[in-house]
Order: C-alpha cells, then sequence, then structure tokens
C-alpha cells in the first residue's frame, strides 16, 4: 500500500483533514443560517466526497471512527498510530 | 454522545524538543481561557439555551473545542518528547515535571490546575453567550501571545489555524446574540417570567 499517488496515506489523510474543515465551517455556518440554499447544496457536495474519501482510507488503510461506525477492513483500531505519535 | 475520530483536526508534527514552548500552551490546553474551558462552557451552556440556531452553535462549537483541546495536548507531549532533565530545569518546568513528569496535565503555564470556576452557565441566555464571545477573544489574543514566543513553524502552524478558529466562532457567537435579541423581547425580566412560567422546574 506505500503509493506515491493521490491514494498514499498521507495524501488520503490530507484530503480527509481538508474537507472535512469545508464541511465543519459550513455545519457552523448553517447552525446560524439553517435556511440558506446555498449552503445546504455545498454542504451536500462536500459531506459526500467526505464519505467517499474516508470509505477509500479505511479501505487501504486503518479505521478512522470507533465504536462500530467504521468496519475495520485493512488495519486496526488499537495498532493503528495515534494522532499525538 | 460522541464519536471519538482517530485523527487530528489539523495536523501537529513538532520534531524537536521546545520546552519553553511546551510551558507555554499549557494555559491553552488548562488555563482559564482553554480550550478545555470553551469546550466545557458551550456544551454546559447549551442545555438552557432556547433557540435551535444557538443550541446548535453551542453544540457544535462545543466539539470542535474538544478536537482544539487534543492538538493542544498533542503540542504539549511533542514539545517534552526528548527533552532532557536539564532543559526542564531551565526551561523552569522543574515543579512540574516533579509531579507530573512528562505527563499532560490541564494546568496553566504557572501549574495552577484546571478548574470549573473559569467557566459560566448562568441559565441567561444572553449572559451565556456574552462571556462565549468574550472566551472567544480571549483565547485569541493568548493565541497571539504564544506565536510571539517562538519562530519554530512546527508550533506555529498549528497555533495561527487555532487562532483562527476563534475569530470564526466569535463570528458565529455573534450572530447568535443578535437571534437571540431578535426572539427575547426588550425587557429581558418579563421574558425571564415568561419562560418561567411556562416551564414546570
Amino acid at each position: 500500500m506505500n503509493c506515491s499517488c493521490e491514494y498514499s496515506k498521507e495524501n488520503l489523510l490530507k484530503r480527509i483533514s481538508e474537507i472535512q474543515f469545508v464541511c465543519t465551517e459550513l455545519n457552523l455556518y448553517m447552525d446560524t443560517h439553517p435556511d440558506d440554499m446555498a449552503a445546504k447544496e455545498d454542504f451536500a457536495c462536500y459531506a459526500s466526497e467526505l464519505q467517499d474519501l474516508i470509505g477509500k482510507y479505511e479501505e487501504l488503510y486503518d479505521p478512522l471512527l470507533g465504536f462500530g461506525l467504521s468496519v475495520p477492513k485493512a488495519g486496526s483500531w488499537v495498532r493503528s498510530a495515534w494522532p499525538w505519535e | 454522545m460522541w464519536i471519538y475520530q482517530k485523527k487530528l483536526e489539523f495536523p501537529v508534527d513538532i520534531k524537536c524538543p521546545d520546552v519553553k514552548m511546551a510551558k507555554a500552551l499549557l494555559a491553552q490546553y488548562g488555563g482559564p481561557d482553554s480550550e478545555l474551558a470553551a469546550g466545557v462552557r458551550y456544551l454546559t451552556q447549551r442545555f438552557t439555551m432556547p433557540d435551535d440556531r444557538c443550541r446548535a452553535t453551542l453544540n457544535d462549537i462545543g466539539t470542535e473545542e474538544l478536537a482544539h483541546w487534543e492538538m493542544l495536548g498533542t503540542m504539549i507531549y511533542q514539545c517534552l518528547r526528548g527533552a532532557s532533565a536539564s532543559e526542564i530545569e531551565a526551561a523552569g518546568m522543574a515543579g512540574y515535571f516533579t509531579m507530573h513528569d512528562k505527563g499532560v496535565f490541564p494546568c496553566d503555564p504557572n501549574g495552577v490546575p484546571f478548574t470549573a470556576a473559569y467557566i459560566q452557565s448562568t441559565g441567561d441566555p444572553i449572559a451565556d453567550i456574552l462571556e462565549d464571545l468574550a472566551a472567544e477573544q480571549k483565547a485569541r489574543a493568548t493565541y497571539e501571545h504564544l506565536m510571539t514566543l517562538t519562530d519554530n513553524p512546527d508550533i506555529i502552524e498549528p497555533l495561527r489555524f487555532l487562532r483562527q478558529r476563534e475569530v470564526n466562532h466569535y463570528q458565529r457567537f455573534g450572530e447568535c446574540l443578535q437571534i437571540l435579541q431578535e426572539i427575547i423581547p426588550n425587557n429581558n425580566v418579563r421574558y425571564k417570567n415568561q419562560f418561567a412560567e411556562c416551564c414546570t422546574i
């Protein structure tokens, strides 16, 4: 799994962080603007991309979500690196 | 409930020990305007917030603060990683080391432990949101102080991200204040009486 392409572990995690940041910002904006249709459309688009990226990452590398929200395929929840390491 | 995501909100990779900065960063890990105080403050205030939009804002910003708290813990851990006893003593962390070794403990840079006395939950929506606006400004100022103390890009980059989040959160809380001022009649006391009448406590 050590490819240097767009699906390398580092690139995929970076892309997930970027798209998740967009989703976080849109989420907070929509908290105070729940009827903004343009924001809703943007959010749906980015949220869908985020789901795809997380699925890809978990298929190739390690689980990202605990408590059954990820079904570990490639990696292990316990043995994959913790984010502060 | 919350689900843990095994990643940081923004990458942290501090390659060399920096005990002086580890000590300073404690301000945002366990100080009065820390990410911990912010998270606990918002997640506690949300229960009595009367508007859906303001409840959502407190819930979601409170959740993001926990991710920031994790970033700060990571930064302190990495700044202490590989540091020698003499470096720890030179940076004025001998007292901290005596009690915590290199464990990450929620206190301020002077060793004062975190306390819930740093936060309020008054049950008064406007008073609570005004505290939140102030909290975001105090945290922004603290991040600026931290950024003047180092020229290490490994430390400055996450600090810049965290500082900007304070600005964005301040914007959202400002909108919450506007919302509350619209839904709460001019006479705040009358609103509170109405609220008391319709809610059996």
